[in-house]
């Protein structure tokens, strides 16, 4: 099943779920109304809650640059010790 | 070089592929034919830019072994690293180990703010709409099993690093094994890597044709 096919069923679940809630009435009809509505909005929050905590949590690596810097002098010397010319930039 | 000595009991070839780089490349690439074999250095060049896809479809054809590391050669994925994607592939009998920066142990160094905002977006966007089973998705310091390589390469047609996501998006629906090790990447040492509005609409543009074909 292609992916939006799952994402098509999932919704139609929950509009089904929706739709009889609005029929049996469990709930004020007003409040069923604006669920769809909630659903949008948490979704939202959802996303920018997950950007948020990633950017927190961003994992850097200042201490990589310098280890590379020093792996590029130590393999340019090797290199030259092997006859390669890398240059000197 | 830590390359040459953390490998030295694995046997391996490099295979490069270049697009007729003004810098110099392939000279280079000479040089070291000379000092350890063009056996186990391979130069592969082509006359003029091609794209990512078919520069991976190229290298892939002249590859002789079992399973093939891809990488960026412009030390942003560091070769340090390539014991620990053999030792989890032995480990595990994964079909694809992939590299992944967004995990305790890996990293980035070197984007600004905008930069990772954007990649923390991108990436929610994408978990949210495909559930790719992997953390990092347009990552591209991978090892796959040759086989499992060509099948796969086979389906993508997608471009830069669109690319790269389509290939671990297909590979994940086909039911592959896959493995993630954590890496650290440092942006651009030589050149500059860019991102800029047309990218986000490239990669928007990507993930509703993954959303539609896999």
């Amino acid at each position: 099943m292609k992916h939006i096919a799952k994402i098509m069923t999932f919704l139609v679940a929950i509009t089904a779920v929706w739709i009889s809630l609005l029929q049996t009435a469990m709930i004020p009809q007003s409040h069923t109304w604006l669920l769809p509505l909630y659903l949008i909005v948490s979704l939202g929050c959802y996303g920018l809650l997950m950007v948020g905590v990633g950017l927190m949590q961003f994992p850097t690596c200042p201490q990589e640059a310098v280890l590379l810097q020093q792996d590029v002098i130590e393999a340019k010397q090797f290199l030259k010790h092997n006859g390669v010319d890398v240059g000197s930039d | 070089m830590t390359f040459c000595c953390v490998v030295r009991d694995v046997d391996f070839e490099i295979i490069i592929v270049d697009d007729g780089s003004p810098d110099g490349t392939q000279d280079i690439v000479k040089q070291l034919q000379q000092a350890y074999g063009d056996d186990r250095i391979l130069l592969r060049a082509r006359p003029k830019k091609l794209g990512l896809g078919t520069a991976y479809i190229h290298g892939l054809k002249h590859a002789s072994g079992n399973f093939v590391v891809i990488m960026d050669a412009d030390l942003s994925h560091h070769p340090k690293y390539l014991p620990h994607f053999i030792k989890k592939q032995i480990e595990t009998r994964a079909d694809i180990v992939t590299g992944t920066r967004y995990v305790k142990g890996g990293g980035v160094h070197g984007w600004t703010l905008m930069r990772k905002l954007t990649s923390r977006g991108a990436n929610v966007l994408a978990h949210t709409l495909l559930w790719p089973g992997v953390s990092d998705m347009t990552g591209s310091f991978r090892l796959y099993k040759k086989s499992v390589l060509e099948d796969i390469i086979s389906s993508c047609v997608s471009k830069g690093y669109v690319f790269q996501m389509e290939m671990i998006v297909r590979a994940s629906r086909k039911g592959y094994h896959i493995e993630e090790v954590p890496i650290t990447f440092v942006d651009r040492v030589y050149g500059s890597s860019k991102l800029g509005g047309s990218e986000i609409v490239e990669y928007l543009k990507g993930l509703v044709y993954l959303l539609f074909t896999t």
